[in-house]
């Protein structure tokens, strides 16, 4: 009788060629480990290539997933389980394991060719390499094909079929219900039947495999999570950016019309958006990014609410049309979900370093609000929040995120979407002023006195027909004017609007548990998980530490300068070389430190959390 | 059939060419072919019958952009070479107004080629108008990607090297559905054309060539002198292709050449080719285009090359809409897209 073992938490890492299937094996044991109840994160990492060349080091796609029975925040730092279809798979990941850690490996897979293909001069899994691993070596692929010989598969197809096999195996190791899996691959394969009862076949062989054979002593359950009431879903940082922008038109009554260029790995939403057509939305597949953009801002001026997504190469082909957008001083939302640059980068790699670029990569003095979210369902509200600073100050907005939020997965209390208040947006409707004749006449650079936003009037409004464009304008008529104190008054207008926004930022709020940390860890965007993950590490190490994560990067909430001068020390831990702390350090003069990382990867919280401890001794040290 | 404008309200009064104009000061050179443009716009708009509100211009960078702050409409000055892209947006969520793009051929074949390019394949219900007065104006003459080769500029001291496009032979490569072109100034021929323009559903691309008085004056002479008549090929469809001064020159089918101008008394009145601009196959209408010179101008077909209807782009983003789009409250049927299908419940 096979022992079960109870655990808090566990991280797994499947990983295989490009064609394997870990992505979607991967999904499945997430999607499984869900709707258990556990809390969960996950981190998809694969090659740009879509078929890299098979068994190679460049063409391992690996797919991580966390899950607990407490309220994590990362997809883990180290597996405790690597799952691995070959010798590529285990050479590229097998650092990273724990030691100690379970290696599940496909035998068959593991030939002199596929060995020497990566560079193994013998076989790892024979040769006493792995002797600080638990490893367990089938023959996965054979197992399969035996499995599945009654189902008139050729073997290259049933061999297919073997990551099936492994998640059949891992669900039973951790103790995870089958049925929503078998559930799945009935409704994935409906149409193609011999491929649907194949893969149930291989998923539940490898299961019973887990039940039969000897070579795991113990089986292991992780309990659900404790996690408000409600109704779940798992969702992405990409899907839950969509069903924002969805959400957030939806608020003010807008039509929705997205403007966008396929570019990795922003892609989704155009994906997700063009989908929701039963919801009105428009979407336009553009020829290029500029007309992306382009098109997203006519849509703005026509009375719609334009949006274009996009990541950084595409952030720098749309910066014209967003300055045209400040100068016109129309609505649009801009969602640059940030890979790994600069130029082409590492496209499926994450990093926040255009931050710069969001908040300066424009010509002219041309300000804007630039808000980032801090994890895959924070992408939900920030997108509306997005939305609704663009209707209200008619303004582009940026969107940060990243491609470690746009694929990253977690649970998500599926939002009561009457709890969300509506964004009020009044439209001019009649003539705002008197021309000097006396008679009626439209100004559309009157402001709001308080927001400082302009008359928006849209086209087919009698009355109400102006003209807008990229010429530098006059208030209130919008008139073209090349005045020099009227230049300098609308530059100090336009910066004073965006300056403005802080009225409706939310003073942030730290946390410092016991009131008497010294040292202050500070992140913006998708750094938020590992700095949680990191300072409770801290914590549990008994020290004290406090934490303040910043959505709003422009404009800054207004108690931030307040914040940063009340520790001895403050460390920003993001994946740029520094860019937000130079930010900070510009506006506030504090100094500031910063912990930057440009590996391609989230922060690590096992990494970050000896930088933390090391600064409080320090302190400690220096203050005794 | 339905044109562009159907679904745009029409006036309940008629409006008149005042009511198309601005306040502001026009401020092109003296004797620039704009000025002949605009006012036959002006001219054109009320006779189209559609509201002041619903009418709205788009335009890029260079002269001939500065028009959208001539008319009083709804309007957007706005990138160099970007306002088919703009326009699109426009078109694609208002089918309720009639969008108009002004550009020129620095903003439309250079800077902009790529948007000129899809706006016309994809058919978006707009009207294009290109003036192209073969030289960069705005910025005070460079050479344009219509001009022709061995041009003297700042820019090109030694003469231009690179070879021109033919705009009209462009948009036909394109697929564009309507294509044609005019003179700055034949008004009467403006006007008929702009009009047909209106009657087409789907994106117009209308070429003007337009003197520009300063960097490139008289570029367009020979179509305009007392010889006009031996070099300006009028293209009117169901009629035989017949030009000259005396009447004397046509425009026969060639097996070689694709089209061929030849003395009707060598071949013969019924030789002919009768123009037929509703031809779904666009090499008849490419074989004319290429009439036209490549260097200096000496003869040119104007009039409508192509006008063929396909569905406009936006018409079907729309309908695709219309059809999928849920019964009943939508945030009800928001609720439920975002709730998803697999979902669980944590008591």
């Amino acid at each position: 009788m096979v022992q079960v073992h109870t655990l808090d938490r566990v991280v797994i890492r499947f990983a295989g060629d490009s064609g394997d299937g870990m992505q979607l094996t991967g999904d499945r044991f997430t999607s499984d480990s869900a709707v258990f109840g556990n809390d969960i994160s996950t981190l998809p990492n694969f090659p740009a290539e879509i078929r890299a060349p098979q068994g190679t080091i460049a063409g391992v796609s690996s797919f991580q997933v966390h899950f607990a029975n407490y309220d994590i925040v990362t997809p883990g730092d180290r597996p405790d389980v690597l799952v691995a279809m070959n010798p590529a798979a285990l050479k590229a990941n097998l650092a990273d394991l724990q030691r100690g850690g379970l290696i599940v490996a496909d035998r068959a897979e593991f030939t002199s060719r596929n060995l020497k293909k990566v560079g193994y001069t013998a076989d790892p899994l024979e040769d006493g390499s792995l002797s600080n691993y638990h490893v367990v070596a089938l023959d996965l692929s054979g197992m399969t094909v035996e499995a599945l010989k009654d189902f008139g598969l050729g073997r290259k197809e049933a061999t297919r079929a073997k990551n099936m096999f492994a998640l059949g195996l891992l669900t039973w190791l951790y103790s995870r219900p089958e049925e929503p899996t078998i559930d799945f691959l009935a409704r994935r394969f409906a149409s193609r039947p011999q491929i649907r009862d194949a893969n149930i076949a291989a998923f539940r062989t490898g299961f019973a495999y887990g039940e039969t054979t000897e070579d795991f002593a113990v089986r292991y359950e992780v309990e659900p999570a404790t996690m408000p009431p409600g109704v779940y879903r798992q969702v992405s940082g990409n899907l839950a950016t969509a069903y924002g922008l969805m959400v957030g038109a939806h608020k003010a009554g807008k039509q929705l019309f997205l403007g966008s260029y396929p570019i990795t790995p922003a892609s989704d939403i155009l994906h997700e958006l063009s989908k929701a057509k039963g919801e009105g939305v428009l979407t336009f597949q553009a020829e290029d990014e500029i007309a992306g953009v382009g098109a997203a801002l006519g849509a703005s001026f026509a009375g719609a609410l334009g949006v274009t997504t996009t990541s950084g190469p595409g952030m720098a082909l749309k910066s014209e049309t967003l300055g045209l957008a400040v100068m016109t001083e129309l609505p649009l939302v801009v969602v640059d979900v940030q890979r790994a640059g600069p130029s082409t980068g590492m496209p499926t790699k994450t990093e926040q370093a255009d931050l710069m670029q969001a908040l300066y990569g424009r010509n002219g003095e041309a300000p804007l609000p630039v808000i980032a979210a801090a994890s895959p369902t924070d992408c939900f509200a920030t997108a509306i929040e997005a939305c609704r600073i663009a209707l209200t100050y008619r303004t582009p907005v940026i969107m940060l995120s990243d491609g470690y939020l746009a694929n990253g997965a977690e649970p998500w209390l599926v939002p009561d979407l009457a709890s969300i208040p509506a964004i009020e947006v009044n439209h001019a409707t009649e003539p705002n002023g008197v021309a000097a004749d006396g008679t009626p006449r439209f100004q559309p650079y009157a402001r709001d006195p308080e927001t400082l936003a302009r008359a928006w009037a849209i086209p087919g409004t009698p009355g109400l027909e102006h003209r807008l464009g990229g010429l530098e304008k006059s208030e209130p008529y919008g008139n073209v004017s090349y005045d020099p104190a009227n230049h300098e008054a609308m530059v100090n207008q336009r910066a004073a609007k965006v300056a403005g926004i802080v009225r409706d930022v939310p003073d942030l709020v730290v946390d410092d548990e016991t009131g008497d940390a010294c040292v202050l860890v500070l992140g913006w965007g998708s750094t938020y998980g590992p700095i949680t993950a990191a300072v409770r590490r801290v914590r549990a190490a008994g020290e004290s530490i406090a934490q303040v994560h910043v959505r709003h990067l422009n404009p800054l909430p207004a108690n931030l300068g307040a914040i940063l001068r009340s520790y001895d020390r403050v460390i920003l831990p993001e994946m740029n070389l520094g860019q937000f702390a130079r930010v900070l350090r510009a506006n506030y003069l504090v100094d500031v430190e910063s912990w930057p990382r440009v590996r391609g990867l989230p922060i690590s919280p096992a990494d970050l959390a000896g930088e933390l401890l090391e600064a409080i001794a320090e302190t400690k040290e220096a203050t005794r | 059939m339905i044109g562009k404008l159907a679904g745009v309200p029409l006036a309940l009064e008629p409006l008149t060419r005042k009511d198309f104009t601005s306040d502001q000061e026009v401020r092109w050179c003296p004797g620039c072919g704009d000025y002949a443009i605009l006012a036959a716009f002006q001219g054109l708009m009320p006779e189209l019958g559609i509201t002041r509100e619903n009418t709205v211009m788009i335009s890029g960078i260079g002269c001939s952009s500065r028009f959208p702050y001539y008319v009083d409409s709804y309007g957007m000055h706005s990138i160099h070479g970007r306002a088919p892209a703009i326009a699109t947006g426009v078109a694609i969520t208002r089918p309720d107004l009639g969008v108009w793009v002004v550009t020129g051929d620095g903003d439309a074949l250079s800077i902009g080629g790529n948007h000129l390019m899809h706006a016309l394949r994809r058919n978006v219900n707009i009207t294009i108008m290109l003036f192209n007065n073969r030289i960069y104006g705005l910025t005070k003459g460079q050479y344009s990607p219509t001009s022709e080769t061995g041009k003297v500029t700042k820019s090109t001291p030694f003469g231009s090297l690179d070879h021109p496009f033919n705009p009209v032979s462009l948009a036909l490569g394109a697929e564009a559905g309507f294509v044609a072109r005019t003179i700055d100034s034949d008004r009467a021929h403006f006007t008929s054309v702009m009009k047909a323009a209106a009657q087409y559903r789907g994106a117009s691309l209308i070429e003007i060539y337009q003197n520009c008085p300063i960097f490139n004056d008289g570029a367009f002479d020979e179509l305009k002198g007392p010889e006009a008549e031996d070099a300006l090929i009028r293209l009117e469809h169901g009629q035989p292709i017949r030009f000259g001064t005396q009447n004397h020159l046509g425009v026969i089918q060639h097996p070689v050449d694709g089209v061929k101008v030849v003395e009707v008394a060598d071949v013969g009145e019924d030789a002919l080719l009768v123009h037929n601009a509703h031809r779904p196959d666009p090499s008849v209408a490419f074989a004319l285009s290429r009439l036209t010179d490549g260097g200096v101008l000496h003869r040119s077909p104007i009039g409508i090359f192509r006008d063929v209807q396909r569905p406009a782009y936006d018409d079907l983003v729309r309908e695709q809409v219309a059809l999928a789009r849920t019964e009943g409250d939508p945030e009800q049927s928001l609720a439920h897209l975002i709730a998803g299908k697999d979902t669980w419940i944590v008591a």
